[in-house]
């Protein structure tokens, strides 16, 4: 109940802070030359995170809803919080030719990592001290929910027999992907997991705990033998490839999931924005862009649960798949045919 | 105005910027190892313990359960037994006053009897007794009221006359 009232007061923020710029610009719109129009625009940005930039070195020419949107949505080094400035980060130099510089997804990393910490360092020394007969309260019990919705529902349906090793993975991963969304949708946040490259990492640790999880249940032999499928030697030439393929396929679904939801749901708030700007009209932001934004927003809460969910759903089941099942469909299907 | 080209064709939205996946990963892991040992540990601990402390409360929830019934099926087995002993008591004593009390009305009607037949007997001995004395008192009399009679009227002539008398006749009768 708390925390729901506290993203209501988020997104109504967020809404009075898009709004209240429109109502002191009341007289440029008012006159609605073309030539008023652009700092109209300008002063307006500000309720847009990352759009501050922009808007300075371009005062005389129109600004491109499209810069703004991309501008906000992807990885730079500068952190902005626009009516108030903006912080530069660090630039460091290149260790081994690659750019390790500090950019705006990677302060949202360790600020995710930050808070991960502080909640579950709290949860986890409550469960310390508590004994069995005790039940959780509040953070506590919270989290106990997710947790053990991921230890039950996720790994324990999907993994089988087995699971407990890789629990820690997984609550891991489900913990930080949804950290991640909902630090997104905090007014001058950043979504990380809206860049296809930490996404791409996350799908990749999944992908080699499948793998090493496959080796260790089939061994060497049997991980070869898996990418046969069981079939007639005169396929192997069609269905090695393919089952190599649907090795890497798996993660980079995985990869492409997660971005492509957690950046399209930014890219429509801030289209629905825009539109009032581009049309320039209080009727249009009123009644299309304001409510259709905080439709979305909510939904978008409602996706970080999910997507969270899924990547977390998909790694156990590939995991799982890796492990058991294909093991016996392999072995029956060998049985099968001879 | 909204330059979707922009995101489509600058290939931004898809650069791969190894440095955000070196952070990423370095960030994930530590994370990951951190809170497997401050968070993850304990807290799966306790979910399975408090999962085996449920288990083994249902189960001695009905270990007990069992055993009440077990109980009270036993109590009222006992309970049956209890009744049937006392109803078997109860009719018992009861057949024993009755034949009790059969046995010494009977008893005392015996000895009624017997007393009634004793008493007869003796009234009958006595009334026996009375008799015989009567007839031999009666009898006396009779001889002493006959001897006075007798000998008023005894008159030895006359006797001798008719004592000769007698004799002749038993000698022709006899001839």
């Amino acid at each position: 109940m708390k925390r729901f009232n506290v993203k209501q007061a988020t997104a109504f923020f967020r809404v009075i802070a898009l709004v209240l710029p429109l109502l002191f610009c009341v007289n440029s719109f008012a006159s609605a030359s073309p030539e008023e129009s652009a700092p109209a625009v300008h002063s307006a940005a500000p309720a847009v995170p990352g759009s501050e930039p922009a808007a300075t070195h371009a005062p005389e020419e129109e600004e491109k809803a499209g810069d703004v949107i991309m501008h906000h949505i992807l990885n730079n080094n500068v952190f902005a919080f626009p009516p108030f400035g903006e912080v530069e980060l660090p630039t460091l130099p290149k260790v081994a030719g690659i750019d390790i510089s500090i950019t705006k997804h990677v302060v949202m990393l360790w600020l995710v990592s930050g808070a991960l910490l502080i909640v579950f360092s709290i949860v986890g020394g409550k469960y310390k001290n508590m004994n069995a007969r005790q039940a959780p309260k509040g953070v506590a019990n919270t989290m106990e929910a997710l947790i053990d919705f991921v230890r039950l529902d996720v790994a324990k349906s999907n993994i089988g027999p087995g699971y407990e090793k890789h629990l820690p993975y997984l609550i891991t991963v489900f913990m930080f992907i949804l950290f991640c969304n909902l630090f997104g949708l905090i007014p001058y946040g950043a979504t990380a997991t809206g860049n296809i490259n930490v996404t791409l990492t996350l799908a990749v640790f999944t992908f080699i705990i499948t793998q090493i999880a496959a080796l260790k249940a089939h061994g060497f032999v049997g991980f070869v033998k898996h990418l046969t499928a069981g079939t007639h030697w005169a396929l192997w030439i069609i269905i090695v490839p393919i089952e190599i393929i649907g090795l890497f396929t798996k993660p980079f679904a995985l990869t492409v999931r997660l971005f492509a939801n957690m950046t399209a749901g930014h890219i429509i708030i801030l289209s629905l924005i825009f539109i009032s700007f581009i049309l320039k009209s209080y009727i249009v932001a009123a009644a299309v862009s304001v409510p259709f934004a905080i439709f979305i927003y909510l939904l978008e809460l409602f996706v970080a649960f999910l997507q969270a969910f899924i990547f977390t759903m998909l790694s156990a089941l590939f995991i799982g798949l890796a492990t058991a099942h294909e093991g016996h469909e392999e072995h029956e299907a060998g049985v099968a045919h001879h | 105005m909204l330059t979707s080209g922009v995101i489509l064709l600058a290939g931004s939205l898809l650069s791969p910027e190894p440095g955000l996946i070196f952070w990423t990963a370095v960030t994930f892991v530590i994370v990951l190892l951190i809170l497997k040992k401050v968070a993850w540990g304990p807290i799966l601990t306790a979910l399975e313990e408090r999962e085996k402390g449920i288990q083994s409360s249902i189960d001695r929830a009905y270990h007990a359960k069992d055993e009440a019934e077990a109980a009270l099926r036993k109590n009222s087995e006992l309970l049956a037994k209890a009744d049937a002993e006392s109803d078997k008591i109860i009719r018992e004593g009861k057949d024993f006053a009755d034949k009790l009390r059969t046995d010494i009305t009977e008893k005392a009607q015996a000895e009624a009897q017997k007393m009634i037949s004793m008493a007869k007997d003796e009234i009958e001995q006595e009334k026996r007794r009375a008799l015989n004395e009567l007839r031999t008192e009666v009898a006396d009399l009779a001889v002493k009221g006959a001897e006075k009679i007798i000998r008023g009227s005894l008159d030895a002539d006359l006797q001798k006359k008719i004592v000769d008398s007698m004799i002749q006749d038993f000698s022709t009768k006899r001839n």
